[in-house]
């Protein structure tokens, strides 16, 4: 008897050694251990050939040239806007699957919304780059209505690098907005109607404090795949993107300054991080929940 | 509909006008893609010259490249292939282990490594690249200096592409199974284990057919993610570049609507894949 539970205890034993191996490969070669290298790389300087001293110089760098975090901060504070906007523009569309359409109406509407994101971002942004370009269609469009007398370049502008990220972000800010939404209970607006509410002060103290959750998870989201992205800032705002992504890959992979280009990683990651960090804390959920929601 | 609500014809014309604006604006950049994939014009530009499948068909002779004989492009969507089966096959295993792990065993540590686990989704596709570039390239010199030899699987190329894209699909494999797994009825296993099964049989004949949803979507969706990467494959990518960094390479320069082309195959080829997943689970649901 106890031979068989002390051959029990040792098969479990064995099954969570074989279930444990890949997960901890996997986490500490590809996401811990490369991760401690970039940071032990951010933190030297080249003093001669194939010689490295600790410093902080890389770090230095940043803080000294005016491009550097000019281009930092762009990035930011693009990014709150791109998500803000998403928000603004994704809100009346989850609100009209959640609330509005039903059955059938509503499987459509959601699948409308999903369709192109199986297509990828580079075919999405060549879209645009063949609406928007001076010798696009839109611009063709406006001359021939007679609104400009040129053709317009409505490539290459902040708007249009925008236009660009809040398309390839709605479909993560819908999805967790109606999952929150749908769960809201109808009574409680038509409640808050009898008793007099006006549209405005229902969707400020029913709605949206119902649907923060939703609403952080999006917000959390987007702003992270906004700040990381590389593609549509550097097609759709050409030489004046001025992305932070495309600082890091100039570092990395034109100049191989890696030192440089390791210490701006972390400086994006950073700034990733704080504000995923608070974004949880303003909303005081935890970091599992969101990332299932989304 | 909310029936307590009396809605104003105003306000429901306003709500189907700004549907209608949303889904133009969702739609209208794919339009113009498959449209100037059939023009009969040297760029993909207004004004309509005409029909054409000079785009697809054309061969070098007739002085446009079409799609299937732009030899660099089709090598390219199957370089994405092989990476995306190598990124599928490995995320689904791991995210598999991994959902026993998390759902199954009881360890110490094992919060913090739940944790762990959802962190790549967190990293930007950039530092996950460059870090998995530096640090493959350091053990790579270092493998050298010890062996004289040198090792490429370690360099910028398709193994490192690979890995990377691996290192956060491996993280989405492991939410979907794991959510499917924790919603199992574990009275199954145990009434088949009371009728004399064998862990084995059970895993193969009870559990693994019930997860079977999962790994099929989960298969799909890292199929699709690692198709579509961009970010970590810029930074990994030597010298065979998949789809999405060969377009990338060519829309900065200027290109002829064979992208428009490829691109439209793209799209059919991806919602046919969505649409036979969608059927299934509507099986699904309906029996």
């Amino acid at each position: 008897m106890s031979d068989g539970a002390a051959g029990a205890a040792g098969y479990r034993r064995l099954v969570l050694a074989l279930l444990l191996a890949p997960a901890l490969l996997w986490l500490l070669l590809l996401i811990i251990l490369p991760h401690l290298d970039l940071a032990l790389l951010s933190l030297r300087e080249r003093a001669g050939p194939g010689r490295y001293v600790a410093s902080l110089a890389q770090y230095r760098n940043f803080l000294r040239e005016p491009l550097y975090w000019h281009v930092f901060a762009r990035t930011a504070a693009l990014s709150v806007l791109a998500t803000a906007l998403t928000l603004l523009v994704a809100f009346p569309v989850a609100w009209s699957i959640a609330k509005l359409a039903r059955g059938r109406r509503r499987a459509l509407l959601m699948l409308l919304c999903l369709i192109p994101f199986w297509v990828s971002e580079t075919v999405r942004t060549l879209g645009w780059m063949i609406l928007l370009r001076e010798s696009g269609v839109l611009p063709a469009l406006l001359v021939h209505l007679g609104l400009t007398a040129q053709p317009l370049e409505l490539l290459y502008h902040d708007a249009t690098i925008l236009v660009g990220l809040v398309y390839t972000s709605l479909l993560f800010m819908i999805v967790p907005l109606v999952g929150s939404l749908e769960s809201l209970d109808n009574s409680l607006i038509e409640a808050a109607y009898d008793l007099g509410g006006s549209g405005w002060s229902i969707l400020r103290q029913i709605v949206i404090p119902h649907a923060a959750p939703g609403i952080t998870a999006g917000c959390i989201v987007v702003f992270m795949l906004t700040l990381g992205n590389y593609l549509t800032p550097t097609l759709l705002g050409g030489k004046n993107s001025l992305w932070f992504t495309e600082q890091i890959y100039t570092q990395f992979i034109t100049r191989f300054n890696w030192e440089q280009g390791a210490a701006f990683g972390f400086l994006l990651l950073a700034l990733s991080t704080a504000m995923v960090w608070l974004g949880l804390k303003l909303s005081r959920q935890r970091f599992g929940e969101v990332m299932r929601r989304a | 509909m909310i029936p307590g609500l009396p809605r104003s014809g105003w306000l429901r014309a306003a709500t189907l006008l700004y549907l209608l604006a949303f889904f133009l604006f969702l739609f209208l950049p794919l339009a113009v893609v498959a449209l100037f994939a059939f023009n009969d014009a040297p760029y993909p530009a207004p004004p309509w010259r005409g029909f054409t499948l000079d785009w697809f068909l054309g061969n070098e002779g007739a002085g446009r490249t079409g799609l299937f004989h732009d030899s660099v492009l089709l090598g390219s969507i199957w370089t994405s292939c092989v990476v995306a089966l190598w990124v599928t096959a490995l995320s689904v295993l791991v995210g598999t282990a991994n959902a026993f792990l998390l759902e199954r065993m009881r360890f110490r540590g094992k919060g913090v490594l739940g944790m762990l686990m959802l962190t790549p989704l967190v990293i930007p596709g950039v530092i996950l690249g460059i870090s998995i570039l530096a640090f493959a390239s350091r053990v790579a010199d270092l493998y050298s200096d010890l062996s004289g030899s040198d090792s490429d699987f370690l360099r910028p190329g398709l193994p490192l592409v690979v890995l990377g894209q691996f290192s956060y699909i491996a993280a989405i494999a492991t939410l979907t199974i794991s959510a499917r797994l924790r919603r199992f009825d574990r009275d199954l296993e145990d009434a088949a284990l009371n009728l004399g099964a064998s862990y084995g049989a059970v895993l193969w004949h009870i559990t693994l057919p019930y997860l079977g949803p999962a790994l099929i979507g989960s298969a799909a969706i890292a199929f699709l993610m690692s198709f579509e990467d961009f970010n970590t494959t810029l930074m990994l990518v030597g010298a065979d570049a998949p789809l999405t960094i060969m377009m990338y390479g060519r829309m900065r320069e200027g290109a002829t609507p064979v992208l428009n082309a490829v691109s439209l195959f793209l799209m059919v080829a991806s919602a046919a894949l969505a649409l036979l997943l969608m059927r299934r689970s509507w099986k699904r649901t309906a029996a």
